[in-house]
């Protein structure tokens, strides 16, 4: 899966927790961008992305995220150790 | 986790589907029947937003009302939809309330404005242990962890007693989950003061509390022994979000509330349907002949047929209907059930047994009408994928177990869906497999008696009747909330509230018990008659239940003659009532005429229920084959 590719996974991903369309997320993306974005839906955000790509993120790494992009960067690095 | 219930396919499109019509109790009930896969946390989200969608404040017809109020120590948000979801399953409607966080103890003894507004009728209490317990030092002796948990155990009795006087609601609690890593290894078990060892002292003196306080326990600790700490608890999750139970187990836990609630409301399931061939035995009894069935020892898969008829026969004994439903020769089953030398179950342990060459939603039809259960309160199983997809889509309401391929699987999995959890035990239950084999045999009298008077009076029935007794009580209470047929006010009560009742003054409560030839029907009726407050020598019909094994039996006229009795000995004039329909209790809507009612010209309580009266002079007691005997106190 590419940059682009997973980029639209979060995309749907997002949209079904907030329930909403697919959510359009570029790797600068932010929290603060995405209205209703707050610290429940992040939580549930991590869940799920956890479950459908087959990943664990670390609970400092969740914490350091800053950006969509870095999301994407660490799920792709952990599936490409898979 | 939730294994027994098939998978969805394409979720996302069963969803939009499921919301297309524009009359809501049919996006219900499409809602509904997508609720019964076995959906994840993200698909569970995505259901309840659609639930909520639909808004309204009261139930929809046919779904118990639930006002449901979590007090967690810990964060439980993420929990609900998975609970609203489990109950849609069930046809509970539920309302759900979570205190702030931290605020369980404030909530239970001082609500919110916000809590007293909610008015919850279903209270669940999930603690950690260390919101509890304060510490206790590792060598403490056995005496001193018991006085300290005793301690816990006290302040947390007030706490529900507190809500209990408030909200007058039934009280769950969870048992205690252990989020501690073993100290000393295998020796933990020897230390009193060990945190694991704690922890099981804890939810030993629990159930004993939960059991003295008539509330309803909530297992998760006995769910993570059976599945693994790591399938419900994520350390990560509790460190990020304090969450106790992690999202991914958020549909199991919704899936074991709403059982319990199920439960409390008398919607948990009653019988057992099984198939014969590869499901009791493996073979195919019509082909192989009786010899050439694979059932018993000597062969692995012989003992797991067998070890599926233990556990059938097992909860036969706690009061679960068996009965079977096959594809094939009627005599040439009976014949393998009655005669091989394996079976564990056998045709006397059968309330209904079906073997043709119908189709199997036909028969299973067919059994209910026969046993006076409804539909959903089956459960089929049956190892062909086809019969159980036919009867899924042609009666949604009936439970039918996705099953592993290998028999070895299939007990765990039928326990695993927890169909026929109870909140209580009592001797009907023990008694009431007996019971319904007792009624085959009282039908089969009736088809050999020609008139129903004649059939009546061969019975030789006996009614047994007095006051509520405190022995009784659990019954009674079980009675008037687990009775959807003949229950005429649709009143639904816990212990408290039934005592508090007939301590009032003027109040008449009477339970009946009814005997025949062929056995003890055990306590099949209870009534409770209210002093009117504001109209002197009026008595009100506050509740009157019946349990079905013993409709048409004339009873309800005895017992209302009996009714009578009490009711002029104290001084009363008159009896008024209402009826207050459900969609179950249809059998009852005409019963006050009958009885010699008259519709009244006060206004009823609500807008659907209907209200009657009698003056106690114009009673005119109908002679019924049932003689009586006053019960002694």
């Amino acid at each position: 899966m590419n940059e682009e590719e997973m980029l639209k996974v979060f995309g749907d991903i997002l949209g079904e927790v907030l329930g909403r369309d697919s959510v359009p997320l570029t790797m600068s993306t932010r929290r603060r961008d995405v209205p209703d974005w707050d610290s429940f839906s992040y939580v549930n955000f991590i869940v799920a992305v956890e479950m459908r790509l087959g990943v664990k993120f670390g609970v400092a790494e969740v914490e350091s995220f800053d950006s969509v992009g870095a999301i994407v960067r660490r799920a792709r690095a952990l599936l490409a150790r898979a | 986790m939730l294994d027994w219930l098939p998978l969805a396919n394409d979720f996302a499109v069963s969803l939009r589907a499921a919301q297309q019509p524009s009359a809501a109790p049919d996006r219900i009930a499409n809602l509904a029947s997508l609720a019964r896969h076995r959906l994840d946390f993200l698909q569970i989200l995505q259901l309840d937003r659609a639930l909520r969608s639909i808004g309204g404040e009261a139930a929809p017809e046919g779904f118990r009302f639930i006002r449901l109020a979590v007090l967690a120590s810990a964060t439980a948000e993420h929990l609900l939809p998975a609970i609203r979801v489990a109950g849609l399953q069930r046809s509970l409607w539920v309302q759900a309330y979570v205190s702030a966080y931290g605020q369980f103890r404030q909530e239970s003894i001082e609500p919110s404005a916000e809590l007293l507004q909610f008015s919850p009728n279903a209270i669940l209490f999930a603690i950690t242990v260390p919101e509890l317990l304060g510490p206790i030092r590792l060598n403490a002796p056995a005496d001193e962890v018991e006085e300290a948990i005793a301690g816990a155990i006290d302040a947390l009795r007030s706490l529900w007693r507190s809500v209990r006087k408030t909200f007058g609601a039934s009280v769950i609690q969870q048992t205690f989950v252990d989020g501690s890593e073993p100290l000393f290894g295998s020796f933990d078990r020897l230390v009193p003061a060990a945190p694991w060892r704690i922890v099981a002292t804890l939810n030993a003196r629990l159930a004993e509390a939960a059991a003295e306080e008539g509330v309803s326990l909530l297992d998760i600790a006995r769910a993570c022994e059976r599945d693994g700490r790591e399938a419900w608890f994520d350390i990560r999750r509790w460190l990020q979000a304090k969450q106790e139970i992690a999202p991914q187990a958020a549909p199991a836990y919704g899936d074991f509330l709403a059982r319990v609630l199920a439960a409390q409301h008398g919607l948990s399931k009653k019988c057992l349907v099984l198939d014969l061939d590869n499901t009791l035995w493996s073979g195919v009894v019509g082909d192989d002949g009786v010899e050439g069935l694979t059932l018993g020892n000597g062969s692995a898969a012989g003992e797991a047929h067998l070890a599926l008829q233990r556990y059938a026969k097992q909860l036969k004994e706690r009061g679960i209907i068996l009965a079977v439903c096959s594809k094939n020769e009627r005599t040439i089953a009976e014949a393998a059930v009655e005669e091989h030398p394996e079976m564990i179950l056998r045709m006397a342990d059968f309330a209904a047994f079906r073997a043709n060459w119908d189709d199997k939603v036909v028969n299973l039809r067919a059994i209910a009408a026969e046993l006076n259960l409804g539909l959903d309160s089956f459960v089929f199983v049956d190892d062909n994928p086809a019969e159980r997809a036919r009867v899924r889509e042609a009666l949604p309401m009936v439970s039918v177990p996705e099953l592993p391929e290998d028999i070895a699987g299939y007990v765990s999995r039928i326990a695993a869906a927890g169909y026929f959890e109870a909140t209580s035990f009592t001797p009907e239950d023990r008694d009431r497999a007996l019971q319904y084999a007792a009624n085959a045999a009282r039908d089969r009298l009736r088809d050999a008696i020609p008139s129903v008077a004649e059939f009546l009076h061969s019975l030789g029935m006996t009614v047994t009747y007095q006051p509520f007794t405190k022995v009784d009580l659990p019954r009674v209470v079980q009675l008037v909330n687990k009775t959807n047929q003949f229950n005429l006010t649709n009143r639904r009560c816990n212990g408290d509230e039934i005592l508090a009742l007939i301590e009032a003054a003027g109040t008449i409560s009477l339970q009946f018990r009814l005997t025949d030839r062929f056995g003890d029907n055990g306590l099949v009726s209870a009534m409770i008659l209210r002093r009117s407050a504001q109209r002197e020598g009026v008595l009100e019909l506050d509740a009157w239940v019946m349990s079905c094994r013993v409709f048409g039996r004339e009873l309800e006229y005895e017992a209302m003659s009996i009714a009578v009795e009490s009711a002029h000995a104290q001084g009363a004039r008159r009896i008024e009532a209402e009826y207050v329909p459900t969609p179950k209790n249809g059998v009852v809507s005409e019963l006050y005429s009958r009885l010699g009612f008259v519709r009244s010209r006060e206004p009823s309580s609500s807008p659907h229920a209907t209200r009657w009266e009698m003056s106690l002079e114009d009673y005119v007691p109908r002679q019924t084959p049932i003689t009586r005997r006053r019960g002694s106190p």
